[in-house]
């Protein structure tokens, strides 16, 4: 019937192209692509924890091109003070006043780069602005720029000299996603190819600007029906129960597997959440917010296949 | 998907399989030969120490020899492998012996099917309230470990038990319909529990002295019963057992020959009761003298006894009826009067003298017995457990010498004195009194209100009772033996007694096992037939019962489903559309897990049977339009493409 979207559709999605240059650009990590413009349509902030050299600054530039948006990057380091980030006014002699020079964080994609090397007092400004979408410097409040995306990246913490995220603040992340080594095909391409880095500098923006907050509308239209959400209640429930876990998932971790969930359906083309979408998005938005009861770190895949495992769907 | 049996057991599920062995084997250790208990417990323990520490399981090069070890162990210990004791023993080394290869689901299940039929073998040794009680919380947290098996790393052990607690409490109402209506027979099926096959105390069919003497000393219980009218008063309670004419000069035997048709001559309204005998391997009923009616498969034998066919050798319960006044043979056979006048030669010389002197100065019979009794009352007689030892004239040493005996000392002299003096007499072995219960209006006789007394024939008058011992102690018969024997002689069981609190307790302790008894245990054939006759079902043979019992539990399964119906949360048209197409492919030999999502299940379809997949593809595409779509979902079109599967 011409005018109704089936459910399943098989035209072109018009975030395709956009999933297929990243694509080249981090080979052989479609899914972690994916979940990453999941995270930005269903608006959330994405933190990247893997080793160095996997390719975490990259995807990060690589997105912020295709969907043209306006990119700044903060190296963090253990001397950067709030200031660095959010930026400071200067005395303009001529004008005889101050004048506000934003900082890095003035802009639609900002990429944190190695969030947990800065003090808690640097990461915590950061923080706010993901919270609240608008800085407040020397008493004044100022907005940022939307749509506003952190992408933080993060070395696993058991470095000298760092200062891990507590777990209130990973809780401000949508989702966190691991790269990992490549598989032995795609690193084989990427040799051959002579490193990538150039390579994002050449992407040019798929989007204008007033398409991906359409996007955003759209992602948040996708229909989240009863038994789903019978389903992610379930699941959250069962996080709570499990010996597996010290605590369970927050009201708030709800929500996220919920909008993620839509992102993930919408990419996939649908105007219905299903409880697959859910199931592919769990790990990245649960895994942060969970503590292994044993040992203390993040809860571990099979520890979440658990979870799965152990929820009938509804 | 992999088949779950193969799926590796949960680590953290294990406690629950070492719980349920231990539920289910441990109460047999009790009547267990030793070493086998040991065996078990040092494998369980051994099994346990292997979870505890995450080490690997033995392998079969130490299994085997272990299996052959045990299985010659029992077939040394009970000569055959087969048959109750050997069959039970084998299933608790296999029991403990299964816990060291706790590998799948498939070994676990393995234990939670014997542990429950090691329950049921429980029933072979003990059919006690205890029992009953521990084998209820048994199978309840059996069940729970089943539970925990299916629940998964995520059920917590308080939410399975207490589901568990449902499942069992849901399946009470069938266990009550297959108690009642299944149709009861009068024997046991199995053979016997173990306590009532080996009735180790009672009476037995000889008496020496002492004997009775040490069948006091246990408070175990003897025959309950449960009179219609009043309670009779206490010295009027005499339960024949054995009556014993053949005297070698110590021990009185049980005459085995007959005499004339009995006859027993009512002079009293008939007073009605039931009586509940323990086994005690004799034929012997313990009837109220004397007996006016019978219950079936019994009879009355020359010597007024009441004997069934077979020794009783499961608890059992009568109805009978006794006439507490009573004319008995007044017309004796002249054999059995011989009999009863005839004493070993050349032994109590003393006594046979005073007899003799008796006889000729006295007129009467009575006159006779008159001078007997009083010769124990007046004399220094005492009424003792502890008499000594007594020589080759026993009767003589007795009345002359020691004048301590219990009450087979005095009925025995009694008899010799009467048969010395002319006067048919004879022994009677049984029980005398009894205490109410007076929580269940129950009269208890215990193996303690074991007694003896004389029975002498006169003319017109029959056999007439006479109990020396009343002369001796009038106490014992009026309020029992703890009264009659002085205080540092009681046995440990009577001294109790003394307590009111533990008289009290342990009244209330047998109120509950004789309402076990008699309710539950005691459940027969006639029981059920009386209870369905009383819910307007007179004439309910087997096949009609088993009938009923179909329809019962038809019945009662039809309520719970459709309760379960009804609870579901779920009333969705395409969740049940969708069930449906899961049980056909069910029926092809497809299954999919609670947690797979329909598409995730399709996927796998098109692997694996790509003949169903495309026909399947469509079901799921209309399926989860209609279920998470956000129009109202298309159901004619899921329902025809339901139905259009291969």
């Amino acid at each position: 019937m011409p005018g109704t979207k089936s459910a399943f559709s098989t035209a072109p999605h018009p975030l395709d192209a956009v999933l297929a240059q990243a694509g080249q650009i981090i080979l052989g990590k479609p899914t972690e692509i994916r979940q990453a413009i999941a995270c930005l349509l269903a608006g959330g902030h994405l933190l990247i924890e893997d080793l160095p050299g996997l390719g975490k600054t990259t995807l990060a530039h690589a997105l912020a091109r295709l969907l043209g948006l306006h990119f700044s990057r903060i190296q963090f380091t253990s001397d950067l003070l709030p200031a660095d980030i959010t930026g400071v006014s200067i005395f303009e002699r001529d004008k005889s006043a101050f004048r506000f020079l934003p900082g890095p964080v003035f802009a639609q994609l900002v990429l944190a780069d190695e969030i947990n090397r800065a003090t808690p007092k640097t990461q915590s400004a950061l923080l706010e602005a993901m919270e609240e979408g608008q800085v407040t410097a020397e008493g004044q409040t100022r907005p940022l720029p939307t749509p506003f995306f952190v992408i933080a990246t993060q070395n696993p913490a058991h470095q000298i000299g760092t200062f891990p995220l507590p777990e209130s603040q990973l809780d401000r992340f949508l989702m966190r996603i691991e790269l990992g080594y490549p598989d032995r095909a795609a690193e084989r391409a990427l040799l051959a190819a002579g490193g990538q880095g150039h390579h994002a500098e050449r992407l040019s923006p798929l989007l204008d600007a007033a398409d991906l907050p359409a996007m955003q509308d759209a992602v948040a239209g996708v229909h989240a029906a009863g038994p789903l959400i019978d389903y992610v209640q379930d699941l959250i429930e069962a996080s709570r129960h499990t010996p597996a876990f010290q605590h369970g998932l927050s009201p708030r971790a709800g929500l996220a597997l919920l909008a993620a969930g839509r992102a993930w359906a919408w990419l996939d083309g649908r105007s219905m959440v299903l409880p697959d979408d859910i199931q592919a998005v769990l790990p990245a938005v649960a895994r942060h917010r969970l503590r292994a009861a044993q040992g203390g770190g993040y809860a571990s895949r099979e520890e979440i296949a658990a979870l799965i495992r152990s929820v009938a769907i509804p | 998907m992999s088949t779950p049996a193969r799926e590796a057991l949960e680590h953290n599920a294990t406690p629950w399989l070492f719980g349920v062995a231990a539920l289910t084997t441990a109460p047999h250790f009790l009547h267990q030969p030793y070493w086998l208990s040991a065996f078990a417990s040092l494998v369980l323990l051994w099994g346990f120490r292997l979870w505890q520490r995450d080490l690997r399981l033995p392998g079969r090069w130490l299994m085997i020899p272990l299996v052959i070890v045990g299985c010659a162990g029992i077939l040394f210990e009970f000569r055959t492998l087969l048959g109750r004791d050997a069959g039970v023993a084998m299933l608790v080394m296999f029991m403990a012996m299964k816990l060291l290869e706790l590998k799948s689901r498939r070994d676990a299940m393995v234990v939670i099917t014997l542990g429950y039929f090691l329950l049921l073998t429980h029933y072979f040794y003990s059919q006690s309230i205890f029992t009953g009680l521990w084998l209820l919380t048994a199978t309840w947290l059996i069940t729970a470990a089943l539970v925990r098996l299916h629940g998964g790393p995520a059920s917590r052990w308080r939410a399975t038990l207490r589901y568990a607690a449902q499942l069992c409490l849901q399946a009470l109402p069938f266990m009550l319909a297959l108690y009642l209506l299944f149709p009861r027979i009068s024997g046991p099926l199995w053979g016997l529990p173990q306590d009532a096959l080996s009735a180790k105390t009672g009476l037995s069919e000889q008496m020496s002295p002492g004997s009775i003497a040490n069948l006091v000393q246990s408070g175990e219980i003897a025959f309950r019963v449960h009179f219609d009218g009043p309670l009779p008063a206490s010295d009027k309670l005499y339960w024949r057992g054995p009556v014993m004419e053949d005297f070698d000069g110590t021990t009185w035997r049980q005459a085995t020959a007959r005499s004339a048709p009995e006859r027993v001559e009512a002079r009293s309204p008939p007073i009605t009761y039931q009586t509940t005998l323990e086994a005690h391997n004799q034929r012997w009923l313990l009837a109220l003298d004397a007996p006016t009616t019978l219950p079936a498969d019994t009879f009355l034998n020359s010597r007024m006894t009441v004997n069934a066919r077979q020794p009783i050798s499961q608890r059992q319960r009568f109805q009978l009826a006794a006439s507490l006044d009573y004319r008995f043979n007044p017309q004796e056979a002249p054999a059995v009067l011989r009999r009863n006048l005839l004493l070993p030669s050349g032994l109590n010389p003393q006594s046979a003298r005073l007899a003799a002197t008796w006889r000729e100065r006295e007129k009467t019979p009575l006159a006779i017995i008159e001078q007997a009794l009083r010769l124990f009352a007046s004399r220094d007689f005492a009424y003792t457990l502890q008499a000594p030892l007594l020589g080759t004239d026993a009767i003589d040493d007795f009345l002359f010498r020691s004048q301590r005996g219990f009450c087979e000392h005095y009925a025995a002299a009694f008899v010799v004195l009467m048969r010395g003096a002319g006067i048919p007499a004879r022994v009677v072995g049984g029980y005398q009194g009894g205490e109410r219960n007076p929580l269940d209006g129950y009269l208890v006789v215990r193996q303690s209100d074991a007694h003896a007394w004389s029975e002498v024939w006169l003319e017109q008058q029959g056999w007439v009772r006479y109990d020396p011992t009343a002369v001796v102690a009038p106490a014992r018969l009026e309020s029992g033996l703890s009264n009659a024997l002085p205080f540092a002689e009681l046995p440990p069981a009577l001294v109790r007694l003394r307590s009111d609190l533990m008289r009290n307790l342990r009244h209330r302790w047998e109120a509950i096992n004789n309402a076990w008894n008699q309710q539950v245990l005691g459940y027969d054939p006639l029981r059920q037939r009386e209870l369905l006759a009383r819910l307007g079902w007179p004439d309910a043979d087997w096949a009609k019962l088993a009938g009923a019992l179909a329809v019962a539990c038809a019945g009662l399964l039809a309520v719970v489903t459709a309760w379960t119906l009804y609870q579901r949360p779920e009333h969705d048209p395409a969740l049940r559309l969708w069930h449906k197409a899961l049980r056909h492919l069910h029926r092809r030999q497809v299954n999919c897990a609670p947690w797979e999502t329909p598409r995730a299940l399709a996927r796998r379809l098109d692997s694996e049977r790509p003949e169903l997949a495309a026909a399947f593809d469509r079901v799921v595409e209309a399926y989860l339009q209609a279920r998470y779509g956000k129009v109202p979902g298309d159901l004619k079109t899921l329902r025809e493409r339901v139905a259009q599967l291969p």
